[in-house]
């Protein structure tokens, strides 16, 4: 198929519809809009259904409903609206449905602003909802990846019966670039013989809740979820690494700051100072052993954030004190220049040589 | 070859559209694109800009910091934006709406008195055509066809009539940079 240029909001959307989506549930804040704009256009000439819910709240249960029912099923929002839709998500995850939540986020905290965020790794990754439980968390940083990490999803969540978060910006929703809508990998999927779709008559009611009165079966319950979750980070780990060979510093970077990381690559490199980069794709499962692939040549590693440090704790757990881990970020809506990334290398390799 | 374009001027001038185009028809040629928007609570009459990049090699960051090119269609979009632009970067003025100098004396300036000429051929609103018609004569980055193309996919059928009148204002524009 040719490659079409669409804005990234829009890829998302139709790589939802591609990917099976034919359900969905929203409520409107910038700068996602899109996705519901093109959902409300779009799904209903694939026999699906949109519904502008009346609030974060309502959306996010009616994905759980819809879930629930066997359903292909998306929700998008940014940062606040995913905050309001925490509970939700615990419920979702609680009761073990499948559905992609995407949030396109934007400066916090707070109603904060409108611009180009990574102040939700905690959200995303910790998850704002209660109890043992965890989503999986792809990171774009181009509309290709996008739409094929999209497509993706709703076979992953159908896989593990659990909800999946595709965490883009302001930046990645509002961008345009050629995508290609590839075949993507299918998974054997087992029925979805749990679903309440109606018994006609020929088998006990399927119940779907997260209510386990009994302290024993909710621990056991909650173990066996913790078994899922540990089959997630052996399995769906993603990273790419690159330019590591022959460089003193990588800089860990994920999304929309991995791009402005791979022009200071190529700017550093022509000053004959080599820079790598660790991108990690899946933000939980945290990409750990991407850390062991690391080089003996590297003496630091620096964290580029649009945030005030979000992820830098993961890096240090991965990093397991190897080497020491800078910061350098930027907050609120605003996007690291890669002159300044450039000086902070600089002056990391000043102490360090 | 990569050519990193900021279009700059007030929302309804076609700042966005006019990126959008060159953004296709640099895909159509098979080069590697990139569009951003600036994006807010703008509306009409507000400020709006985009960063085009046009590459041969995969585009990493979209957001441009140094400028091959700035399109400054008003002028808070030159005085804002005529900073940005590499030594001997490409600078293109509407001066029908621009009536001062840029500060910078070490890039290259043109004066396109855009809105005129697009008064002339009977529609104001091609302004943006007259421009992205000067940029193509001036850097060869995308052929005139392929503009042609993009703006006939993004037409479609409906508007195939309006596809004459922005082909004179490309062809208006680039005659006017080949005079200057």
């Amino acid at each position: 198929m040719a490659k079409i240029l669409m804005k990234g909001n829009e890829a998302i959307a139709a790589a939802a519809i591609k990917g099976g989506c034919r359900y969905f549930f929203g409520y409107p804040i910038t700068p996602q809009n899109e996705i519901p704009e093109y959902m409300a256009r779009e799904l209903q000439k694939v026999g699906g259904c949109f519904v502008q819910a009346e609030s974060e709240l309502a959306a996010i249960n009616m994905v759980y409903g819809a879930a629930g029912s066997g359903a292909r099923v998306m929700t998008s929002s940014s940062s606040p609206g995913i905050a309001l839709k925490q509970e939700g998500i615990s419920y979702i995850a609680g009761a073990e449905l499948p559905c992609v939540i995407v949030n396109i986020s934007r400066g916090g905290p707070g109603l904060g602003g409108i611009q180009p965020s990574q102040g939700d790794y905690f959200q995303n990754t910790r998850g704002g909802g209660h109890g043992d439980y965890r989503t999986l968390v792809y990171a774009p940083a181009t509309l290709q990846e996008s739409v094929d990490l999209v497509m993706e999803a709703f076979e992953v969540a159908d896989y593990y019966r659990n909800p999946v978060i595709i965490s883009g910006d302001g930046m990645i929703g509002q961008m345009m670039e050629p995508v290609e809508f590839k075949e993507i990998p299918k998974r054997e999927l087992p029925p979805k013989d749990w679903a309440t779709d109606g018994t006609k008559g020929k088998r006990k009611p399927n119940i779907i809740n997260s209510l386990y009165l009994d302290p024993e079966q909710l621990e056991k319950h909650n173990w066996r979820l913790k078994e899922k979750y540990d089959r997630m980070v052996q399995n769906e780990v993603r990273y790419e690494m690159y330019n590591l060979e022959q460089a003193e510093i990588v800089i860990v970077a994920y999304g929309t700051t991995s791009r402005v990381v791979k022009n200071v690559i190529s700017i550093l490199s022509k000053e004959g100072i080599r820079v790598g980069l660790l991108r990690p794709i899946t933000l939980w499962p945290y990409p750990e052993k991407a850390f062991d692939e690391i080089p003996e040549t590297i003496k630091a590693l620096l964290s580029v954030e649009m945030s005030t440090g979000q992820m830098i704790d993961d890096i240090k757990i991965a990093a397991n004190g190897r080497w020491p881990v800078y910061f350098y970020g930027r907050s609120g809506g605003m996007v690291p220049t890669p002159d300044a990334i450039i000086e902070k290398v600089k002056e990391i390799l000043r102490g360090q040589r | 070859m990569i050519e990193r374009i900021v279009c700059a001027g007030f929302g309804g001038q076609g700042v966005m559209s006019m990126g959008q185009l060159l953004t296709y028809a640099g895909m159509i040629e098979g080069k590697h694109v990139t569009w951003l928007p600036s994006y807010g609570p703008e509306m009409r009459g507000g400020t709006a800009n985009c960063h085009v990049i046009l590459s041969e090699e995969p585009v990493a960051s979209p957001i441009i910091h140094e400028a091959t090119c700035v399109v400054a269609m008003n002028l808070p979009s030159l005085v804002k934006f005529e900073n940005m632009l590499q030594k001997d970067g490409l600078l293109l003025i509407n001066s029908s709406l621009v009536n001062q100098k840029p500060s910078r004396e070490d890039v290259k300036a043109y004066y396109i008195p855009a809105n005129e000429i697009a008064k002339e051929l009977g529609n104001e609103k091609a302004a943006n055509m007259i421009i992205l018609g000067a940029f193509i004569e001036l850097t060869k980055i995308v052929a005139f066809d392929s503009i042609l193309s993009a703006l006939r996919k993004v037409f479609g059928p409906t508007k195939e009539h309006l596809i004459p009148l922005n082909q004179e204002a490309l062809e208006k524009g680039a005659a006017v940079v080949r005079e200057q």
